[in-house]
């Protein structure tokens, strides 16, 4: 009965999403709170029904109901309990279910949160959500029908690509959803502000924790797939500019554009218009990230199926498009700015560069990643886009921002004087220098390397110089020094905060500066007993072992590790062959360190253990992205927590 | 008038549009393989019935050398009956249907051969060799290897009656 019973739940979901949609919109126009009300009780509902869809393909999971096609092409009796569960948003159907499900839950929230204290855009938020909500609704009803019966029942499954076993596919596409998700909360509020009329800062307000909710996990997202890449492909690195991971980054882009631009909003009116345009956009490439994964459009490692649904995701981004440009040009006249720029020394106009800068970063990857249709289409030439000329047109752009990011916060208002500027960067500007000088004696040659460490360490220069220079005013007022320090932090959270994010920014730039400039590998193939060396490290071929595991057979080899230590680490990179798959999966064995990691990769090998071929890479700094991660977390939460400034 | 420029804002959206849309038109499956126009890699094996079989000795019939597996379902089990309809219809003519079954249990694979009734040579790789000679991403994968043994076209995921044909034809329509 599982498959049936859960059809019903999706099915009576989408009416009710629907039905709440229209109430909202017209309790909206017609002002009538009845309407309202019952959307509300609607938005429940869909929650109640989608949590029940979810709890029961997860317990369909959990018990191998093979009669549920999803659950037999997705799992297999020897699939490991947790990874039932994550099998769950394992292939297409169920990750729309754990997004429609997430939706439900936002939709709640702002149920709850905005209902009081928004009442003229929330009404139209609502009608946003839950119309938002329909689709993806009709998309798990319509074209990715995750409760679709099997007949006959088989005795076992298929099974999880082996892939996916691992802990980072529990919480990167969690995070990434609940990212991508997020940032219908703020859209909605935009279509909600054209709607009304009340494009002023009312909306931008009220989201503004929205936003850095949905931009948090998405960058925690597209670090944890990051780590999975690195981790568990095999192939020692963590980025690829594949169109997927692409398609994540660039509503990243965006979005982190909206987070600045709004502060210019708040501050001097302007950018009214560009700030509407950029959540359309945001969300607008969050659906197009979907639509690129679930189309089949562009070929990519990610991509998961082709079918109808790619033509829904499609249609569904053509309406949101063309409706939102449509209102803004309905409201053009109010949208337009009142506030001008007084000068281009200013912090203003700092960052709108670092909002030019993010966007045309996301215009050139859009451009790449959809450049192999275009070639298509007008030359009917397969061609492909590959990561050079990613690096190449970005490169300049990241390095601009990281300029930016030590400008931005410390420069004036409207116009900065020269004494502004002396003040702030004057000590910045000859660290950095003397920081990149440093690097040149000590043997660094490559000049990418050194503007890289320079501009770094300016960045950090300034915002380290702008908190001692508040700490020390508090220490004036008579404050000890942790007082200070904690009350700064505590009282100003917002901008500290932000602080703290761009230091975890700074740590990210310097792994991946350092993995590029300073990674070294080899390959060699070792006999039994025999010793290769690289870079300070020797790594001795011990032997190899096989073994059966309830889902897959591994044959794993032992590796043992020294550098100025004998022993330092043993190894064991592994191979493991899944009935279901026709190449083996490699797997990785590494031993992370602060500057480097010696990550051990197993390939050929002969049958009885008497040679093996390795690939050993020594990665320099690639751990500085992992510890990147966790500092940015650190300043989200701080961002986030209520502003105490005005009640301190 | 002035006001009218503004509707231009959404209409500017359309050609991107138009451009994704238009990426429903192309199949991913027509990957070009690298492989195409060049000569196709000897190899020998023994079919599961103990007859050796090799590339060589076909040379001046046109070969269809089908990738599949047991566990390849459905795919596998659609394109199974249009293979053996093909082989029967053309093995007068010179062609010859020759199966590889890759990454598979030798039980699970003769009982698909016995469902299936096919009559056509299929030959075990055990040790892969053949399908990364011939860069196999998956399976089902079909190449059509001509008379002069060029891999001519490659085929991923399941053949038609009426790819079959195509590709039969035009390659016994050229001279040996």
């Amino acid at each position: 009965m599982t498959p049936e019973i859960g059809a019903g739940a999706v099915m009576v979901a989408l009416l009710l999403a629907l039905y709440g949609s229209v109430a909202a919109a017209a309790g909206a126009s017609t002002g009538r709170t009845s309407l309202l009300l019952s959307a509300q009780h609607a938005a429940l509902g869909v929650f109640l029904l989608v949590t029940a869809a979810l709890g029961l393909l997860v317990y369909a999971f959990l018990t191998f109901d093979f009669s549920v096609r999803y659950v037999a092409t997705n799992t297999n009796l020897g699939t490991p309990f947790y990874y039932r569960i994550t099998a769950v948003w394992g292939a297409l159907e169920g990750s729309i279910v754990l997004w429609a499900w997430m939706l439900a839950l936002y939709t709640l929230i702002v149920v709850v949160r905005h209902r009081q204290n928004a009442r003229e855009l929330y009404p139209w938020v609502l009608a946003v959500m839950l119309g938002v909500l329909a689709f993806f609704l009709l998309v798990m009803a319509g074209p990715a029908p995750v409760f679709q019966r099997m007949i006959p029942v088989p005795n076992d499954g298929r099974g999880l690509n082996p892939l996916l076993e691992d802990t980072g596919m529990i919480t990167h596409p969690v995070c990434l959803y609940l990212g991508f998700t997020g940032f219908t909360v703020p859209f909605a509020f935009a279509v909600a502000a054209l709607a009304t009329g009340r494009v002023g800062d009312t909306w931008i307000a009220l989201t503004r924790r929205w936003t850095l909710v949905a931009w948090y996990f998405l960058s925690l997202g597209l670090l944890i797939g990051g780590w999975w890449s690195y981790h568990v492909l095999g192939w020692g690195g963590y980025w690829a500019w594949d169109p997927v991971e692409n398609a994540a980054f660039m509503p990243w882009l965006t979005g982190t554009a909206f987070l600045h631009s709004v502060m210019i909003q708040e501050r001097r009116r302007m950018l009214k218009l560009w700030n509407i345009s950029l959540v359309v956009l945001t969300f607008s490439l969050t659906l197009f990230g979907t639509f690129l994964t679930r189309s089949g459009v562009i070929a990519s490692v990610h991509a998961f199926t082709q079918g109808s649904i790619g033509a829904f995701f499609l249609g569904f981004l053509a309406l949101v498009v063309l409706t939102s440009l449509a209102l803004i040009a309905w409201r053009w006249d109010a949208l337009r700015a009142q506030g001008e720029l007084d000068s281009v020394v200013s912090r203003e106009s700092a960052f709108l560069l670092n909002n030019v800068f993010l966007v045309a970063s996301a215009f050139t990857v859009f451009f790449g990643t959809v450049f192999p249709l275009l070639a298509e289409a007008v030359r009917g030439e397969k061609v492909s886009v590959g990561a050079p000329f990613f690096n190449l047109v970005n490169l300049p752009l990241f390095l601009a921002l990281i300029f930016l990011m030590g400008v931005g916060p410390l420069i004036a208002w409207r116009r900065a004087s020269l004494e502004n500027l002396r003040r702030n960067f004057l000590a910045p500007v000859v660290i950095g220098i003397a920081a990149a000088a440093l690097f040149r004696v000590a043997g660094t040659a490559s000049a990418l390397t050194l503007l890289t460490f320079g501009l770094t360490v300016f960045t950090a220069t300034t915002l380290g110089v702008d908190f001692t220079r508040a700490t020390r005013a508090r220490l004036r007022m008579g404050e000890r020094l942790g007082a200070a320090m904690g009350g700064l932090l505590i009282r100003h959270n917002r901008r500290y905060g932000g602080f703290v994010v761009h230091i975890g920014i700074l740590v990210i730039a310097l792994g991946v500066m350092g993995s590029h400039a300073w990674s070294v590998q080899t390959e060699t193939t070792l006999k039994r007993g025999e010793t290769t060396e690289l870079a300070g490290y020797k790594v001795r071929f011990d032997g190899l072992a096989a073994r059966q595991e309830s889902n897959h057979f591994k044959v794993v080899g032992t590796f043992t590790v020294s550098n100025h230590r004998p022993n330092l680490a043993v190894l064991h990179p592994s191979k493991k062959f899944y009935p279901q798959e026709q190449a083996p999966i490699a797997g990785v064995d590494y031993r992370l360190g602060l500057t480097e990691d010696v990550y051990l990769v197993l390939g050929d090998f002969a049958r009885d253990g008497s040679h093996a071929t390795i690939k050993l890479q020594i990665n320099r700094l690639v751990s500085w992205i992992w510890v990147g991660g966790v500092i940015i977390t650190l300043g989200t939460v701080l961002a986030i927590l209520p502003e105490r400034r005005r009640a301190g | 008038m002035r006001r009218g420029w503004r509707w231009l804002l959404p209409l500017s959206a359309i050609p991107v549009l138009a451009l994704l849309a238009y990426g429903f038109r192309l199949s991913p499956r027509d990957i070009p393989s690298p492989l195409v126009g060049k000569p196709a890699a000897p190899f020998a094996l023994q079919t599961f019935d103990g007859r050796p079989v090799s590339l060589d000795s076909l040379r001046g019939q046109v070969v269809v050398v089908n990738f599949w597996a047991s566990w390849c379902y459905p795919a596998c089990y659609e394109e199974a009956p249009v293979l053996e309809r093909g082989w029967r219809e053309y093995r007068e003519r010179g062609v010859v249907v020759l199966g590889v079954d890759i990454q598979d249990k030798t039980e699970a694979a003769e009982k698909f051969i016995r469902d299936f009734g096919l009559t056509f040579p299929n030959a075990p790789d055990p040790a892969g060799k053949v399908s990364v000679d011939f860069g196999v991403y998956g399976v089902p994968e079909t190449f059509f290897v001509d008379r002069r043994g060029r891999i001519r076209a490659k085929h991923v995921g399941a053949v038609t009656d009426r790819v079959l044909r195509e590709q039969l034809d035009r390659l016994l329509a050229e001279s040996s």
